[in-house]
């Protein structure tokens, strides 16, 4: 069976053992670190209403298409440089972010950053430009795959730097608190930043300081060709924040009512003023790291194995054919969302690049 | 409705490709994602993949065929996906190997992108190389990678530590080869976390060990700079020569391409600023193979900073048993008596380019490869401006604060008498280098821009 599912049902069944000896929350000093694992694994799965449901299975198709035609315009040449795709990865954002309250709470996340925009309903469009490098591109083209921001929708990037995102979060978190906003900041990070020292200087101060901040570590099982297990002495990510009282959460991030369960319990506990949370979201990415990936690291069918067992959005589609969804009803929307997608490659296609005095604006703010 | 399976293009350049395998047949119901064939050119072996769920119709091109050309029809697909499913309904997959591009880019550029073109101009040969050496042709790649093999092999303090250094063979394929020679002990992946593994290995040399840290890029080190200034350089001093530590921190500097402000800097300056500390910035790859062994052996900390965007390129390099150059000496790569054009890494291959069409308008430019940063061979720099009495220099790299402005200091301060005009920077823009194609060509320094700074400092603009 494929790792993402097994892994987090071969794991619910270790706090129950705990659970053999209750002790009161009083008593058990380590109560908040797992408390939140416990009340996710009693109601597991979001109870979506049908258009929830239908909303968050058309995101993540969204993703799905944008990327697949992100990855043709990239064969084309038209997308150059670096170009990291979410594919597989969709249940994740669309879980999480559907559970934010837009125009308050800030996103940041690293440099597979085109699912998160879209997960926050910023235009196709714009995003596809900026993959094409276009005067239209969300950062008018001077930004790139990796350097995308929407201040607009407090999504705070988009960064190429391993690790970096999880440092700037707490800084975001900061100034929730600072505000008084009720807001927090979600920031997303890979298996591999796990391992930069900044995450846990960052984990530190939050708990310290009761940050609004959940850590959303989503674990690929790979960073570039390096599998957790080669890169990490703990790789039960949901524990890494154990030394600084950080409740941790083990998610099953291939199924979206899962992730949104779990984010409803994680941010209530951090809007409530009590600290962090540090969600681990399983997931598996099906294509390269970014376009060009020897995969040697990793056999065909594993990822085949996934894409059968595992797919989040064929799991989405799946219960809403039970739910009594004809299959021409979700036809219809693939065409639909087929031919926005297209509309932004096109657009993207047919924008101009951006101007030459376009590279000596924005260097700086204010003239001198 | 039917679709249409064209042949898909690996690479932007790509004309034709043989189709090595079908994964499926007439008949199968894919879906998307699916993996439907292999393609092969040359180059890479390439997994082509369904974008639409459907039913394969008719196999049009069998297995095994060669010269197929892209955009040819392959195979039909009778679809589900409506009509909003593009005319080519397979997508390309992950390129599965293209030897020495394991890398994180991808692939090359469509069309000629501003740095990564091969100049036709070859530096002349290196006069250390003894008179009647035979030459071997290898890429800069290649050349890093025997230097820490010889290395390796001649002293067992000698290992290699990064990302993706070990089972990957290297991110850019710099250190291929290695773990299956040296094994896991001295060929060593590292988690993502350039700070610890750059204090690990300053500490193993501290104590005695030769290490090899391999950064995936330099802009990552900035993550690690603390340990390279204030823990590698600054030791001896402290110490009162006491404590050494022999640590080479390696890896590719400076632009690639389309890759963004935050991985396309060259930290040359910023090292070379720093004493205590060896800075080499090779060109080709005899340079490459002698400075990295020199590296390797010396008692001091080096960063060797290298550049992606010539690993691929080929040079001879001699066929000597142990090739090792002396640190902290320029190199002559053209002669010339006009003008000067000081350089170092991808810039020698522009100042090679510039100084060919020079000559076609009558001025004789020598080009001088710095090879080696810090210290810098001010000698060479003063007896080419003494020669030629006109000097320029031509950066990867921003202008303020550069190399290129230390070199113009050294003009003014020690070579005054010797010039007939002022000296001048040739450098990227002044901005964070953006990633639309057409703004990340105008950043970048030219040949042209070469010709125009010795024009003018010729009075010939
Ligand atoms: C500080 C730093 N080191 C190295 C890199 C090169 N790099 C880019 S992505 C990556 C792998 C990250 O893996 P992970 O955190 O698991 O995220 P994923 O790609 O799986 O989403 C590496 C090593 C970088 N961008 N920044
Ligand atoms: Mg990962």
């Amino acid at each position: 069976m494929a790792k993402p599912a097994s892994k987090s049902t071969a794991r619910k069944s270790a706090p129950a053992k705990k659970a053999a000896a209750p002790k009161s929350p009083a008593e058990d000093l380590d109560f908040v670190l797992h408390s939140l694992q416990e009340e996710h694994a009693k109601s597991p799965r979001y109870k979506a209403k049908d258009e929830e449901l239908l909303k968050l299975y058309e995101q993540m198709l969204l993703i799905r298409r944008f990327e697949e035609r992100a990855g043709q315009l990239y064969g084309l040449g038209l997308i150059g440089g670096f170009c990291h795709l979410y594919i597989g990865q969709e249940a994740v954002a669309v879980g999480l972010q559907s559970a934010l309250t837009e125009g308050l709470d800030s996103v940041i996340t690293g440099y597979r950053d085109h699912g998160h925009m879209l997960a926050y309903g910023i235009d196709p469009k714009v995003i596809m430009a900026e993959l094409t490098g276009r005067e239209a591109g969300i950062s008018k083209g001077k930004g790139g795959s990796m350097h995308m921001f929407s201040t607009e929708h407090r999504f705070y990037g988009g960064h190429g730097i391993v690790g970096a995102q999880v440092s700037l979060g707490g800084g975001l978190a900061l100034g929730h608190q600072y505000r008084g906003d009720g807001g927090l900041c979600l920031a997303y990070f890979g298996d591999g930043a796990a391992n930069q020292g900044q995450v846990y200087e960052t984990m530190n101060m939050a708990s310290l300081w009761k940050l609004p901040i959940v850590f959303a570590i989503e674990n690929n099982q790979y960073a570039m060709g390096t599998s957790t297990a080669r890169s990490s002495a703990e790789t039960e990510f949901y524990r890494r924040g154990t030394a600084f009282r950080i409740p941790g959460m083990d998610v099953n991030g291939m199924d979206v009512l899962e992730v949104r369960q779990a984010a409803e319990v994680a941010f209530r506990h951090v809007r409530e003023g009590n600290g962090p949370v540090l969600m681990e979201l399983n997931t598996y990415r099906y294509r390269g790291h970014s376009m060009s990936d020897p995969a040697k690291y990793r056999t065909r069918e594993e990822v085949q194995d996934q894409r059968e067992h595992n797919d989040p959005i064929e799991r989405a589609k799946k219960e809403l054919l039970e739910r009594g969804k004809s299959e021409d009803d979700l036809k219809d929307i693939d065409k639909r969302i087929r031919a926005q997608v297209s509309e932004s490659a096109d657009f993207a296609e047919n924008s101009p690049e951006p101007e030459p005095a376009e590279l000596y604006t924005d260097v700086l703010v204010e003239s001198y | 409705m039917a679709l249409e399976l064209k042949m898909p293009a690996l690479s932007p350049t790509m004309e034709e490709g043989t189709l090595a395998k079908w994964l499926v047949k007439e008949g199968d119901s894919v879906s998307a994602g699916d993996i439907l064939a292999e393609i092969e050119t040359d180059k890479a072996t390439m997994e082509f993949g369904a974008v639409d769920e459907g039913t394969i119709g008719k196999i049009v091109v069998p297995e095994g065929t060669e010269n197929v050309k892209v955009g040819e029809v392959i195979a039909t697909m009778a679809g589900e996906g409506g009509d909003e499913a593009p005319a080519d309904a397979g997508s390309t997959q992950a390129v599965k190997d293209v030897p020495g591009e394991g890398k994180d880019v991808g692939r090359d550029e469509p069309g000629e992108p501003p740095l990564a073109k091969e100049p036709k101009a070859e530096p002349a040969r290196d006069p250390e190389v003894p008179e009647g050496t035979a030459m071997t042709t290898v890429t800069v790649r290649e050349a890093l990678r025997d230097a820490m093999a010889e290395e390796m092999r001649s002293d067992d303090r000698v290992f290699v530590m990064g990302e993706e250094v070990a089972q990957y063979q290297g991110a850019y394929k710099v250190t291929q080869g290695l773990l299956d020679e040296f094994g896991p002990k001295r060929v060593i992946d590292t988690p993502i976390t350039e700070y610890g593994f750059a204090g690990i290995g300053t500490g193993a040399a501290m104590g005695g060990l030769r290490p090899i840290v391999e950064f995936m890029t330099f802009n990552f080190a900035m993550q690690a700079i603390d340990h390279i200034i204030n823990s590698a350089a600054k030791t001896n001093y402290m110490s009162g020569g006491q404590m050494r530590c022999p640590v080479v921190f390696r890896g590719p500097n400076g632009a690639a391409s389309r890759v963004g402000a935050q991985h396309s800097q060259n930290y040359g300056p910023w090292y070379a600023s720093v004493p205590g500390l060896i800075v080499i910035a090779p060109y080709d790859a005899a340079d490459a193979k002698g400075l990295l062994k020199a590296a390797i052996r010396s008692e001091d900390p080096v960063v060797f900073l290298e550049n992606e965007l010539v690993y691929g390129r080929s040079f001879e390099v001699p066929d000597l048993e142990d090739w090792v150059l002396p640190i902290g000496k320029a190199r002559i790569v053209r002669e010339g008596s006009d003008v000067t054009i000081v350089s170092y890494s991808i810039g020698v291959g522009l100042a090679l380019e510039a100084a060919e069409t020079l000559a076609g308008e009558g001025i004789d430019a020598e080009v001088i490869d710095l090879r080696t940063l810090r210290p810098l061979d001010k000698e060479a720099i003063l007896a080419s401006l003494a020669k030629t009495n006109r000097l320029i220099i031509a950066e990867e790299g921003w202008p303020t604060c550069s190399i290129a402005s230390e070199v113009v200091t050294i003009c003014m301060e020690e070579g005054f008498d010797h010039l007939d005009a002022p000296v001048l920077r040739v450098c990227d823009e002044d901005v964070p280098l953006p990633y639309a194609a057409n703004l990340e060509k105008l950043a970048l320094i030219d040949a042209p821009r070469i010709v125009a700074a010795a024009r003018k400092v010729c009075y010939r603009d």
